[in-house]
């Protein structure tokens, strides 16, 4: 899980590297919306093909592709079994094709986009957004913490369950819970005295 | 004109269910030397003193001012005034990647990306992490992410540079490594520390006991105080 997000970005040099992030994200987008849009198997499977083949050509390490798939396995089997009984087979493929599609596309995305170009990316889309008093540069850094946020809350989730097991505590869900919770605020708030000790977002 | 911190009758409290807890008692000082230790105990005051200095903690009376400026009314000005180092550098590095981290610091002063990235490269290259800068931070030793920090710190090219215990997470080699690059700096240093030989090698040296400044003066004399304290 902290692999999947942190050491998502890959640098290179292909064209898609290489792509602005902005119309990328726009690309993305679209991709999804034509993987719900566009009606058939038939296209479904293309899409999912060139999903495949988008993540062959930035060369997408397979094993750390098939662990970020790994989450969506659920979903894939429950959506399959309902659109089976609901639809029918074909209707089942075209969701689940789309849908593995497109998380194979974003997936590329983020492959081949490093955080600070996606920052800057937010910063310039949300430019006009200044008028009304949006400050574009401290919602992108939220953004950023974000990702970097979730890897760390799970290191103190595996940390705190270590500590429980080597007290004999693992079966305790307040032994769990509790010192998370506590730790994830410590952690926000020294963050946070990190953050403005660097004089960020202080303008 | 050297840099000066002044701290004057500056004092920080809490107030905890079971009353107020002192963290410094009223204290005055002036800070000019070009190095200068901070000592004393676990729990004694020294962080605190250490954040009053960026206002990180703000006095609960009294004022501290850096280069006529005030912590509390001037924050963001003192903040690009002195640098901060943390004790535990996964604190203080808060971007995915090496090179995003310093690239963070510079945002502020070089608004063009690929200048960004040449200069946070340089940066990297300096403390001999220019093969790391695509990797995530977590991949690093506990030695380089301090040299990391310490970097990203730098970069924003502070006139002054405070250090809260920057070396006690490290090894001796790593130690040195630290502590070499703090003491060539031509920036004024404030540096907590429990390395003694560390607060040997200061011009002037303050040791802090139960929140106070029990010892203000040549570093030498403030060990031996140190000691005293420990022993008493």
């Amino acid at each position: 899980m902290s692999q999947l997000l942190v050491g998502a970005y890959r640098p290179g040099t292909t064209f898609v590297h290489r792509l602005p992030t902005g119309p990328k994200l726009g690309l993305l987008a679209l991709f999804g919306v034509a993987t719900v849009a566009i009606p058939g198997l038939w296209p479904a499977l293309a899409l999912l093909a060139v999903a495949v083949a988008l993540a062959a050509w930035v060369r997408m390490p397979l094993r750390h592709t098939l662990r970020a798939l790994r989450p969506l396995l659920l979903v894939v089997v429950v959506v399959t079994a309902f659109q089976v009984w609901q639809q029918g087979w074909p209707t089942a493929i075209h969701v689940v094709a789309g849908l593995l599609a497109s998380f194979i596309a974003a997936l590329v995305f983020t492959t081949t986009t490093s955080i600070d170009s996606m920052l800057d990316a937010i910063t310039r889309g949300l430019g006009p957004f200044r008028r009304i008093g949006v400050n574009p540069e401290r919602f992108a850094l939220s953004f950023s913490l974000v990702l970097r946020a979730i890897p760390g809350i799970v290191e103190i989730a595996q940390e705190t369950r270590s500590a429980a097991k080597a007290r004999g505590l693992e079966r305790s869900p307040r032994a769990l819970l509790v010192p998370m919770a506590i730790r994830t605020v410590a952690q926000a708030y020294e963050t946070g005295a990190a953050l403005h000790a660097r004089g960020i977002g202080d303008e | 004109m050297p840099p000066s911190i002044r701290l004057d009758e500056v004092a920080v409290s809490v107030s905890t269910p079971s009353g107020d807890l002192v963290l410094l008692h009223p204290t005055s000082a002036q800070l000019t030397e070009h190095r200068i230790a901070l000592i004393g105990s676990n729990g004694s005051g020294k962080s605190t003193f250490a954040r009053l200095l960026n206002g990180l903690v703000e006095p609960t009376s009294g004022a501290v001012t850096v280069n006529g400026l005030d912590t509390v009314d001037d924050g963001p000005a003192v903040r690009r005034t002195v640098g901060f180092v943390f004790t535990n550098p996964d604190a203080q590095l808060v971007m995915p990647t090496c090179i995003e981290d310093v690239a963070l610091s510079l945002r502020r002063t070089i608004k063009d990306k690929k200048e960004r990235l040449r200069r946070a490269r340089s940066i990297l290259e300096g403390i001999g992490l220019e093969d790391k800068a695509d990797t995530t931070v977590h991949a690093l030793s506990g030695g380089q992410k301090q040299m990391l920090a310490l970097a990203g710190v730098l970069a924003t090219e502070p006139a002054i540079l405070v250090a809260d215990e920057p070396t006690t997470l490290l090894d001796l080699r790593n130690t040195r490594a630290v502590a070499d690059r703090l003491f060539a700096l031509s920036q004024q240093l404030v540096l907590v520390t429990h390395d003694l030989e560390l607060a040997a090698r200061c011009d002037r040296a303050l040791v802090i006991d139960e929140a106070r400044v029990v010892f203000d003066g040549a570093p030498a004399d403030a060990i031996e105080h140190y000691r005293c304290v420990v022993d008493a």
